[in-house]
């Protein structure tokens, strides 16, 4: 009974952490600020979520293997956060207008 | 209880459709499409829970790692470069 | 050596995702296991020096202390979403890290960007080019001082 509320009281931190950086994704002005706070709400959230349900469901064959996901998430995802802003920067987008300085493009001309 | 939290992951998965739908570059649209990928391993897990049935986790994990090959896909498609380098 | 190492790495995935003892299951692993070595197994990067206690011991303590920076960042970002004057200064600002290894490069770049404000866009050599969502300090030891500090000691334990 204990490890049922942890798990859900886990997974609702989770779900809670994905919804605030669906938001960050609506609310924040360009597309690094964006991968910025997604990247980091939406792994944590769902890295979270699977650990809940390995709290939940314990040493059994869901639990083993919401803990595989969950380490295949935390490793993959800021990988491909690094991708798609370094493909996003070569392509041409450019930084929104509040932004303070950019070292990269000062280093990398066109 | 679970309802709740299953309702709040779909209104998140619309807000980044509203994103998909919106974003000035394509870029935009494809961080919406990567994080919208992250959020279906979770609602996969979520369903997993709630029906107790344990292959949907499996579901999750695939999703996860083609999504990833997909984001890696667009990066190189975005650098306007050619994908066999 | 390399062989042993991608055997048991692999078959343990393998055990670890079917999560039973069935003998069935434990021969089409294996027989599945040397396929993929024997096609792909060039590609996979393992030095015996890994297996080394001192490191696995630093490796094991890292993955808490970055749990505890990836909470901190979550909630810096959750407020500066919510906040509604959000309160950024964005930028991309350069550091350069002392590390060597390819892999002790890999997990500082990831390890940077599961951290609060940070995010790695790209690596050339020893510089890398960090987004990061408010901006402090002036120069590149600055920010090489506010960023990747607290991350290199135990990362040159662990992979060099």
């Amino acid at each position: 009974m204990f490890w049922d509320t942890l798990g859900y009281i886990v997974i609702a931190v989770g779900v809670s952490f994905d919804l605030l950086g669906t938001i960050g994704l609506v609310r924040l002005p360009d597309v690094y600020n964006r991968l910025q706070a997604a990247t980091k709400c939406v792994t944590l959230g769902t890295a979270f979520l699977l650990i809940g349900v390995f709290i939940v469901s314990g040493f059994n064959a869901m639990g083993i293997k919401a803990l595989v996901c969950a380490a295949f998430v935390l490793i993959t995802s800021p990988t491909g956060a690094h991708a798609l802003a370094r493909g996003s920067h070569r392509g041409g987008v450019k930084l929104w207008e509040g932004s303070v300085k950019d070292v990269y493009a000062e280093d990398n001309p066109e | 209880m679970i309802q709740i939290l299953i309702y709040i992951l779909v209104f998140a998965a619309f807000l980044c459709l509203y994103r998909m739908g919106k974003g000035p570059t394509p870029s935009d649209r494809a961080v919406a499409l990567d994080i919208l990928g992250t959020l279906m391993v979770g609602f996969c897990a979520l369903s997993a829970i709630t029906t107790g049935k344990d292959f949907y986790i499996n579901i999750g994990i695939s999703w996860a790692l083609l999504s990833y090959v997909g984001t890696i896909a667009l990066a190189k498609f975005l650098e306007n470069r050619s994908f066999d380098e | 050596m390399k062989f042993i190492g991608e055997f048991i790495i692999l078959f343990g995935v393998w055990l670890l995702l079917t999560w039973t003892l069935a003998p069935a299951q434990v021969i089409a692993g294996a027989v599945i296991t040397l396929l993929v070595i024997g096609l792909v197994g060039d590609l996979f990067v393992f030095k015996a020096r890994a297996l080394n206690p001192i490191r696995i011991f630093w490796a094991i303590l890292y993955v808490p202390y970055l749990m505890w920076y990836i909470i901190l960042a979550n909630f810096d970002v959750a407020y500066r979403v919510i906040s509604p004057e959000l309160p950024i200064r964005p930028g991309i600002v350069k550091i350069k890290t002392s590390l060597k290894s390819d892999m002790a490069k890999t997990a500082l770049a990831n390890s940077i960007t599961l951290t609060p404000g940070t995010m790695t866009v790209d690596i050339k050599d020893d510089e890398l080019y960090i987004h990061w969502i408010y901006i402090h300090g002036k120069d590149v030891h600055q920010w090489t001082k506010s960023i990747v500090g607290r991350f290199e000691p135990m990362l040159r334990r662990i992979f060099e």
